[in-house]
């Protein structure tokens, strides 16, 4: 017998059942189809522009820096005005997302490269697919747009998101990666990301910056 | 590892008087305690999504294969493998064996607790691979050789100073008068030391948080970023977890996690939370090419069918050993082997032997506070009950215990001579310590009176009171 074979034959003699029972397995189709919601807290359900606020308020609570800008043409002056402020070179690593081709980057000195990090990129740009107005929380994917490379190699990471994107919860986020990618399934990596990478673990002390970004800047556009 | 909880007394004797470690323990209570309560606070659903919680890992263990099967299929789907593994012995093999067909040199780890349950590290020095763990209070303690104190912080049993000893004598290339006096660069340190091995691994090892059947989707939630880095940067990533780490859909994961980080450090969410579905697809730039997910059972089908069922529930975030005042005291240690604390009081019986570890169950005031405070709503002073009950069922409990609670038994089966033999003693007791009002020595109670003052009895017992008390009304 195979190691498969065993564990669930000793799930299914502890818990007294037998693998043909249709009435379990309609249960557990249903549970899976029908996607319950659940308790979803309060704080999240507000008008979408009071959303948008509590994105930019919980965000910057977990040390993450946000700047609103009105529209996708924005982009690129307000990212190279972060860096100059932060003394950060003007590079950007950045992915193949259609966003970031129309953008008018000549208007700035910022030099692009593209494709995943190796490691030796100073400064990342994604684009998020979504964001979550209960914890500030950021939604990546992976994938030739955004590799996910770029949300952790870099010390900085820059993500653009549009307003439209920012859902009250995280349920709500799910609903969109149904949407976007077909029930049942997801791309290779999701990220949620709330705030800059950090540590506790000498002495409790909370620190930023431990293996992935020191600094993430969020651009709302929108 | 090896296991020292049949020492437990001894150990948690010398952990009272280790100062170092009494020292670093005084971060765990305001650190983890008030950051907790905090988080809890400014969430009015708290209580009812640990309702939510509960119901939902109670309706999952009751279809667990059925779930199991729904999410092997999705993971294939996905073009990741499953592989079971009844014991810690055949994970390891399973383990060992992915990591021989690529050749693997180093292996880098994100913090997993399986891991340590089935001793991987070893395992895999002895078999001439390199473990890196990568998070930082893993990383801190595989330089001491030491196992964890703690399920969510690994290092908590240390100062900075024992840590900047520690990165001084490993990274010997580094400048030997660099400045290392403050947290910031002991961090830094390590980020640029592990950023290199990083780079090398050849296999990335995660555990999960957990193991999502609607999309065969492995979750980690973490803070550093090293689980990340961890599995996409080498060429195969491995997932271990054991089979209570199944949840049905992302929405059940979104219940869950509102409560895992509030609890464990008291943020909302942790910084990281990311879900994994397969290797990497044809047209990715980034990500393993082999995804491996090795789910273990090691015992917990036993539990499943036992009244330790309840345990299963456990999402392992630590609010029960922070508010434990026996952890609090001794820190994680002591107990003696992978889990501390009142849930390792629970599970080390059921995976070492309650004849190993059955000072564990016994190291508990039942005050509670683990019970209040567990986002599942696991009864683990009751778990705790069950195996004293066991360990006094199979005789282990010490001869002093068993004679002492066999004449007690005899004179509480006999309530008049209980009373009479209680007043009695009380009487005594009471008049020889008069003018004192206490006693700095009794016979037959040294354990109490070694450490503290025994109270004189003042007036009537219990039950006299309450007789007055009932006739008064």
């Amino acid at each position: 017998m195979s190691d498969r074979d065993i564990v669930l034959g000793k799930v299914r003699r502890a818990l007294a059942v037998d693998s043909g029972d249709v009435g379990r397995r309609a249960i557990t189709i249903a549970r899976l189809e029908g996607t319950p919601r659940g308790v979803i807290p309060a704080r999240g359900q507000l008008p979408h522009e009071e959303q948008v606020a509590l994105f930019i308020k919980m965000a910057e609570k977990v040390s993450s820096s946000v700047v609103r800008v009105g529209e996708t043409g924005e982009v690129p002056r307000a990212v190279a005005e972060y860096l100059r402020k932060h003394n950060l070179p003007a590079t950007l690593r950045i992915g193949d997302d259609p966003l970031f081709a129309d953008m008018p980057w000549g208007e700035t000195q910022i030099e692009m490269s593209h494709g995943p990090s190796d490691g030796n990129d100073a400064v990342g740009l994604s684009h998020a697919v979504g964001g979550v107005a209960e914890t500030g929380t950021l939604v990546l994917t992976s994938g030739p747009d955004n590799p996910t490379t770029i949300n952790f190699l870099p010390e900085t990471h820059v993500v653009v998101i549009k307003a439209t994107e920012i859902a009250g919860d995280y349920e709500s986020a799910f609903d969109a990666l149904r949407e976007r990618y077909g029930r049942n399934s997801l791309p290779r990596t999701v990220n949620f990301v709330t705030g800059p990478s950090r540590s506790g673990d000498i002495e409790q002390t909370i620190l930023l910056g431990a293996h992935g970004p020191r600094r993430l800047h969020i651009v709302v556009v929108g | 590892m090896d296991i020292t909880s049949p020492t437990f007394k001894q150990n948690a004797r010398e952990a009272l008087a280790d100062r170092q470690l009494q020292r670093a323990l005084g971060h765990v209570r305001a650190g983890f305690i008030d950051k907790r309560a905090k988080a809890v606070a400014e969430l009015p659903e708290f209580d009812a999504l640990r309702d939510a919680a509960r119901d939902i890992k109670n309706h999952t263990l009751a279809h667990l294969d059925l779930y199991l099967e729904a999410y092997e299929d999705r993971l294939r789907a996905a073009g990741g493998e499953v592989h079971y593994a009844e014991t810690a012995a055949s994970a390891r093999d399973i383990i060992l064996s992915i990591c021989q067909r690529i050749d693997a040199r180093t292996v880098t780890k994100g913090k997993s607790m399986i891991a340590e349950e089935i001793g991987l590290n070893e395992f895999f020095e002895e078999h001439g691979i390199a473990p890196v763990e990568t998070d930082l209070g893993e990383y801190i303690i595989q330089l001491r050789h030491e196992a964890p104190s703690h399920i969510i912080a690994p290092a908590v049993h240390l100062t900075k100073d024992q840590v900047e000893a520690s990165f001084r004598e490993a990274h010997t290339s580094l400048p030997p008068d660099r400045d290392l006096s403050e947290p910031t660069e002991l961090l830094n340190e390590a980020r640029s030391v592990l950023r290199q091995r990083f780079m090398a691994a050849d296999v990335g090892i995660t555990g999960a948080n957990f193991l999502v059947a609607e999309t065969g989707t492995s979750v980690i939630v973490t803070n550093e970023g090293n689980g990340d880095l961890t599995q996409i940067l080498p060429r195969v990533h491995i997932v271990i977890a054991s089979i209570e780490k199944i949840t049905p859909t992302l929405n059940d994961v979104g219940q869950i996690i509102r409560l895992l980080s509030r609890s464990a450090t008291g943020q909302d969410i942790s910084v990281y939370t990311t879900f994994s579905t397969g290797p990497r697809r044809p047209e990715d730039p980034d990500g393993p090419e082999e995804y491996h997910v090795i789910i273990l059972d090691n015992g917990r089908t036993e539990m499943l069918g036992s009244e330790f069922k309840e345990a299963l529930r456990c999402i392992r975030c630590g609010a029960c050993m922070n508010h434990c005042p026996i952890y609090q005291a001794i820190g994680g240690h002591a107990y003696g082997w992978v889990y501390p604390g009142p849930i390792g009081a629970v599970l080390t019986p059921e995976f070492i032997g309650v004849d190993q570890a059955g000072n564990l169950p016994n190291a508990s005031t039942f005050c509670g506070r683990c019970e209040a405070v567990c986002p599942m709503r696991i009864p683990l002073p009751n778990l705790m009950r069950h195996w004293r009950e066991r360990e006094f069922e199979r005789h282990l409990s010490p001869a002093a215990a068993r004679y002492g609670l066999g004449f007690w038994a005899f004179f509480a089966k006999r309530p008049r001579l209980y009373q009479w033999a209680t007043r009695w003693a009380m009487r005594v007791l009471g008049n020889r310590a008069i003018g004192k009002g206490r006693y700095a020595s009794l016979p037959l109670a040294g354990g109490w009176t070694k450490y503290r003052d025994f109270p004189a009895p003042e007036g009537r017992t219990f039950q006299e009171m309450w007789a007055a008390k009932r006739v008064a009304r």
